[in-house]
């Protein structure tokens, strides 16, 4: 028994959160994925406690068809810093899916 | 038009069935079979045949055939191929007028297309490969109760495959003990675990006393993780009475999924259940126990592709689909082509995956694919790149067997799809890299780690064991 390890669970957010956070770097090339799948990025945030709920506060708006990733990174910062105890999230919106291609939190709050 | 005159007796097939100038109709049904005819009967006359005793035919002139237009009503065997490979038998091309059908009914046209025809004399044996369902008949049924979409939205899952795990020993725990194996399994990472296909109502367990252990193991497990969970809760039964009452008391205690046998069941309870659930908002998750009866004798019996556009039309949510890499090896190019069928809006011949008709589903939604049977975490990147995002992979053995116990297990399987899924993003070659990638992720996770070395490297390399053949098996 001695070599089996107890498993403690946390709590988690969906896509991603079972590794560890991503550097800058890896962060980078999701997002140049979800622009590469023709998916808009749009950027959500909320409350650590209220992570559960389907609707998180939608940061600006859907940023339709934006290429540049350095733009994104940009966006992402920015409601980091307005924000620094939430979780923030991008998505890629596929319209044509009608659904979301992509999740995942890119700031881990606390 | 000039009248008929009545003649008894037996007439050729062929003088009635056999139209190779006629140009199938966009409303039409199209079949193509594999026929082995017997010794002596040629193929005009055997593929006649098929046509006549598929629709309106039998063996001998009837006088009430002159009191209708069987000139309309009538199957058109219209077109004859060589199979590659095989001179034993050939391809009969059959349409089939869409009046012939009752609106709605996969079951009416399953009586039809595979009902006396197989047990027909002048063939050796009959093998339905393909059918064509136009867009007017796909209108006429209700689908997969939810869909893709809708399901990713209710459970929150984007951007990756789902994973599920079904509960062992298949048979013989006691509610409460069965409801344990399922909260670790979710706490530990999963999305979906799942009751196994016998899994009803015996003795040991009760169907009553399995749901509300399972769904207290359920909300727990989302409460601990917050994350959306769901236990395929199996409302196969003896009677539709008994199959929409546990569906009834599912919805009823909060859950968000039932999960139904579609052959053994039957097509009309399966297409019931399927418009239970569309009306009452629950996923429908599709087991296909009895489908190797049906589908793999290469010469006889009816395709899985058939088996799954049966499926998608009656209705269900996700279907099993075989997992290409596993202990039930299908070949990869034939389970490409139906998993196309289950989740794409329309998919263009393709011989070489053994699809012989263009396919329009019109606006109806897609099913999941379930890749399930003796998959473990070395086979992750072969699947996610197989099956891609919009699939649910089910680890029963690789979640269960694991040393540390099925939290532990799960965990392992979410932390290397996870990072099979980043790494694929990030524009790798999964199935090449596959082992330095779950290496690299085994250093944080000690689940994995031990995973890895409980399972051993298998290989990564499919062209050798992989038959792509001309012949469409």
């Amino acid at each position: 028994m001695a070599e089996i390890q107890d498993y403690k669970s946390t709590p988690k957010y969906e896509t991603f959160s079972y590794l560890p956070a991503m550097t800058p770097e890896k962060i980078r090339r999701q997002i140049a994925y979800v622009i590469s799948q023709g998916w808009n990025p749009g950027i959500e945030h909320v409350e650590p406690a209220r992570a559960e709920a389907y609707y998180w506060y939608m940061w600006k708006l859907p940023m339709f068809g934006e290429q540049s990733v350095d733009v994104v990174i940009a966006e992402l910062e920015a409601c980091h810093r307005a924000h620094p105890n939430n979780h923030v999230r991008l998505i890629g919106y596929d319209n044509y899916s009608q659904s979301q291609g992509s999740s995942f939190v890119v700031f881990r709050g606390r | 038009m000039a009248a008929k005159k009545y003649e008894a007796g037996v007439k050729e097939y062929r003088q009635t069935y056999w139209m190779p100038e006629y140009v199938p109709l966009d409303t039409d049904i199209l079949a193509c079979f594999k026929i082995t005819p017997q010794a002596g009967v040629d193929r005009e006359e055997a593929a006649a045949a098929v046509a006549a005793e598929s629709s309106t035919g039998t063996w001998t002139t009837v006088w009430t055939d002159l009191l209708t237009d069987l000139d309309y009503y009538k199957g058109r065997a219209y077109r004859i191929e060589d199979v590659p490979g095989d001179d034993t038998c050939f391809y009969a091309f059959i349409a089939y007028p869409i009046d012939l059908f009752e609106e709605g009914s996969v079951v009416n046209v399953l009586t039809s297309l595979v009902g006396n025809v197989f047990g027909f004399k002048a063939i050796r044996a009959l093998r339905l490969e393909d059918v064509r369902f136009s867009v007017a008949y796909v209108k006429s049924c209700g689908g997969p109760p939810q869909g893709i979409q809708v399901e990713r939205d209710v459970m929150n899952k984007y951007g990756r495959p789902m994973l599920g795990c079904t509960i062992k020993p298949k048979l013989g725990l006691s509610a409460k003990n069965y409801g344990r194996a399922v909260y670790e399994c979710l706490r530990g990472g999963l999305d979906f675990t799942k009751d196994d296909e016998n899994v009803n109502s015996q003795p040991f367990m009760r169907w009553r006393d399995r749901f509300l252990f399972v769904q207290d193991a359920t909300m727990a497990a989302q409460a601990e993780t917050g994350e959306r969970k769901g236990h395929y809760l199996n409302v196969t039964a003896p009677t539709c009475e008994d199959m929409l009452e546990r569906a009834e008391f599912a919805k009823e205690i909060g859950a968000p999924i039932i999960m139904h046998d579609y052959l053994t069941g039957g097509l009309t309870a399966n297409t019931s259940l399927a418009n239970w659930c569309r009306k009452n908002g629950m996923l429908l998750h599709i087991h296909r126990a009895m489908h190797a009866v049906l589908d793999r004798n290469p010469h006889h019996g009816i395709h899985f592709r058939v088996l799954t556009k049966i499926l998608r039309l009656s209705g269900g949510d996700h279907l099993h689909s075989g997992t290409v890499v596993g202990k039930l090896e299908g070949d990869r190019f034939a389970t490409l082509g139906w998993i196309d069928l289950m989740r794409e809006s329309f998919i263009p011949e393709d011989r070489s995956r053994g699809i012989m008709f263009d396919q329009d589903w019109g606006s109806m939604p897609g099913v999941m694919p379930v890749a399930s049977g003796g998959i473990h975490v070395w086979h992750m990147p072969a699947l996610v790149n197989i099956f891609g995002d919009d699939s649910v992979l089910q680890f029963g053995g690789g979640t269960l067997g694991h040393p540390w116990g099925n939290a532990a297990g799960a965990a392992a399987n979410r932390v290397a799809l996870e990072a099979c899924v980043e790494a694929r993003n990030e524009g790798r070659e999964l199935e090449r890299e596959g082992k330095e990638i779950l290496t690299n992720a085994a250093k944080d996770s000690p689940e994995l780690k031990i995973a890895m070395e409980t399972w051993k490297e298998i290989k990564f390399e499919f062209d050798t064991v992989d038959k792509l053949d001309v012949v469409n098996r």
